[in-house]
């Protein structure tokens, strides 16, 4: 935690609804972790939580740590120190029942392109354990949710990059999630297919309750009602509410607001012996 | 609210749900291979060119005495038969491990990864499916061979199939094994050089290994320690309705031990994580 939990006067009161129940499980909670590779450190006792049915921005710049925290989360590496849970199961102790959950998009494409739009679901539901059946329902519906019932049988490469990245957000939500993480997910995207998904993720946390980690270096994605955490060079310079931060760095937006914090960062890594 | 519904979620996953994961994944290869028309032709064409080139010069040098499994003489093609079919599961092998580096390298190894299922299991999945369609490549070469006058026993078509899953495990795991070590797609083109050569020339594929003792002793002994050999002999046997239980022991121990290997370099904790996230990726 930092000097930014501080309730500060004429701030947005984040939402009564998550914040007034005391013993609502966080979605994830990441309690002291730190990762290296070799001798260096990419990730240095990071603590934060992720509350059910909120918006929650990690937001850094390339080399934060962002991607790593995302590969932690989701076990695709070891959890050297510390310890992360998903609705209360340890990923560490109870993988199984924390990955069944999470729904993840990663930075880069992950779907099969020459298999087709519902062979790719299909096969994603397979991975789950959802039998062919129920796999099929589940399809036709999270395609038509995100407008592409019609391209159900469409190569995965004839899709353009916006399509794409709506249907990895579809297969990720296939296995209903309750904690959905996106690394990145509008990198490379026009500025409508952004706000297209952007808005679709939005809706998943008004409308069906999922708690989301966005992972972003894009300012303009956050607004100061969202939950925000600050990575760089991989530690939280700040974690709460985005008009919160904003207000304690004496800034107008967030983006300057990230500015004072990886400047005041970077004095006090100089003057440090 | 949200909590209260996820703790009535049942714990722990259902036989039927494990059936169904191993189903997608071998439907998920076959998919991959049915659209990889060329890689099909090439598997096909490789082990062809070896019978119907190879053999034919080599009939009248190489002499075959009488040895088990077979009661009589035999015709060279009859005898490299069984090294070519373990020969189109080493290249699969190679092929589905060489697969698995480009997925990981593009990403689609995720996927699979991040599924709530045990990720042995997970792994094992993906080693059967290799070997399924391994089968389908050995059966072809098969058909094709009995057209070219190599007729085992009908029932060898049957009691061969054992051999040819545990044969096609064994050379899945291993490619599996040396996967896990890749980083870079670049790396396996010489990885493949130093497993798929040494260990198809220094086996009894292309020849008897009482011919290999009485040339050179040494290469006997590694070709006799060498695990392809054991998959040949195992397939060469089984073709003639036999069992050769050594091979069998052989094979099967490779299979435990090349499959623990690849689970251990799969697990977050010791392999993956150590060396850092794909290019690009922070």
């Amino acid at each position: 935690m930092t000097a930014t939990d501080a309730p500060i006067a004429g701030q947005i009161p984040p939402d009564s609804r998550r914040r007034s129940d005391p013993v609502e499980m966080p979605a994830l909670s990441i309690d002291g972790v730190s990762h290296c590779y070799g001798a260096r450190r990419a990730l240095i006792d990071i603590n934060f939580a992720v509350a059910p049915a909120s918006f929650t921005a990690l937001l850094g710049l390339n080399g934060a740590g962002k991607s790593t925290l995302f590969s932690l989360v989701t076990r695709l590496f070891g959890i050297q120190a510390g310890r992360i849970a998903i609705f209360g199961h340890d990923i560490g102790l109870a993988p199984g029942e924390a990955l069944r959950l999470l729904g993840v998009v990663f930075q880069p494409r992950t779907l099969d392109l020459d298999l087709s739009v519902t062979q790719n679901l299909l096969y994603h539901a397979a991975l789950h354990g959802i039998d062919r059946h129920e796999a099929r329902l589940r399809a036709g519906e999270v395609l038509a949710r995100i407008g592409l019932a019609d391209r159900a049988g469409s190569k995965v490469r004839d899709l353009s990059g916006g399509q794409m990245r709506r249907l990895e957000i579809a297969r990720a939500l296939l296995h209903r999630p309750r904690l959905l993480l996106l690394d990145e997910a509008t990198v490379g995207l026009d500025v409508k297919a952004r706000a297209d998904i952007l808005g679709h993720v939005r809706r998943l946390v008004t409308e069906q309750g999922i708690g989301v980690l966005w992972a972003t270096h894009l300012f303009d994605e956050i607004i100061p009602r969202d939950d925000l955490v600050v990575l760089h060079q991989g530690r939280v310079l700040a974690h709460g509410p985005g008009a919160r931060i904003i207000a304690d760095t004496g800034a107008q937006d967030i983006n300057s607001s990230f500015m004072r914090l990886t400047e005041a960062a970077a004095e006090l890594g100089s003057l440090s012996p | 609210m949200i909590s209260a519904i996820i703790k009535d979620q049942p714990s722990g996953f259902s036989l039927a749900q494990y059936v169904t994961c191993l189903n997608g994944i071998v439907w998920r290869e076959g998919l991959r291979f049915l659209h990889q028309r060329e890689r099909f032709v090439s598997a096909l064409v490789r082990p062809l060119v070896w019978l119907f080139i190879f053999a034919a010069g080599f009939r009248q040098v190489l002499g075959i005495s009488i040895i088990p499994p077979y009661e009589t003489y035999i015709l060279y093609e009859v005898y490299i038969a069984p090294g070519l079919m373990a020969m189109i599961q080493l290249f699969n092998g190679m092929q589905s491990s060489l697969s698995m580096v480009y997925d990981r390298e593009m990403g689609n190894m995720r996927t699979l990864l991040v599924s709530p299922l045990p990720r042995w299991y997970l792994l094992f999945c993906k080693l059967l499916a290799g070997t399924a369609v391994s089968l389908l490549q050995v059966y072809a070469f098969l058909l094709i061979a009995w057209l070219w006058d190599i007729e085992p026993p009908l029932i060898g078509y049957l009691t061969v199939l054992p051999a040819l899953v545990l044969s096609g495990l064994m050379l899945g795991a291993l490619g599996m094994l040396i996967s896990s070590g890749i980083r870079q797609l670049e790396n396996f083109a010489g990885v493949m050089n130093f497993v798929i050569f040494p260990m198809f020339f220094a086996s009894s594929a292309l020849y008897p290994l009482w011919r290999v003792q009485e040339g050179s002793p040494m290469l006997y002994y590694v070709c006799l320690f060498n695990p392809f050999t054991h998959a040949v002999e195992l397939i060469r046997f089984a073709l003639y309705g036999q069992m050769n239980w050594v091979s069998l022991a052989v094979v099967g121990g490779c299979t435990a031990v090349f499959m623990i290997g690849a689970v251990f370099a799969y697990d977050p904790s010791r392999g993956l994580g150590r060396r850092g996230p794909a290019g690009g990726e922070t």
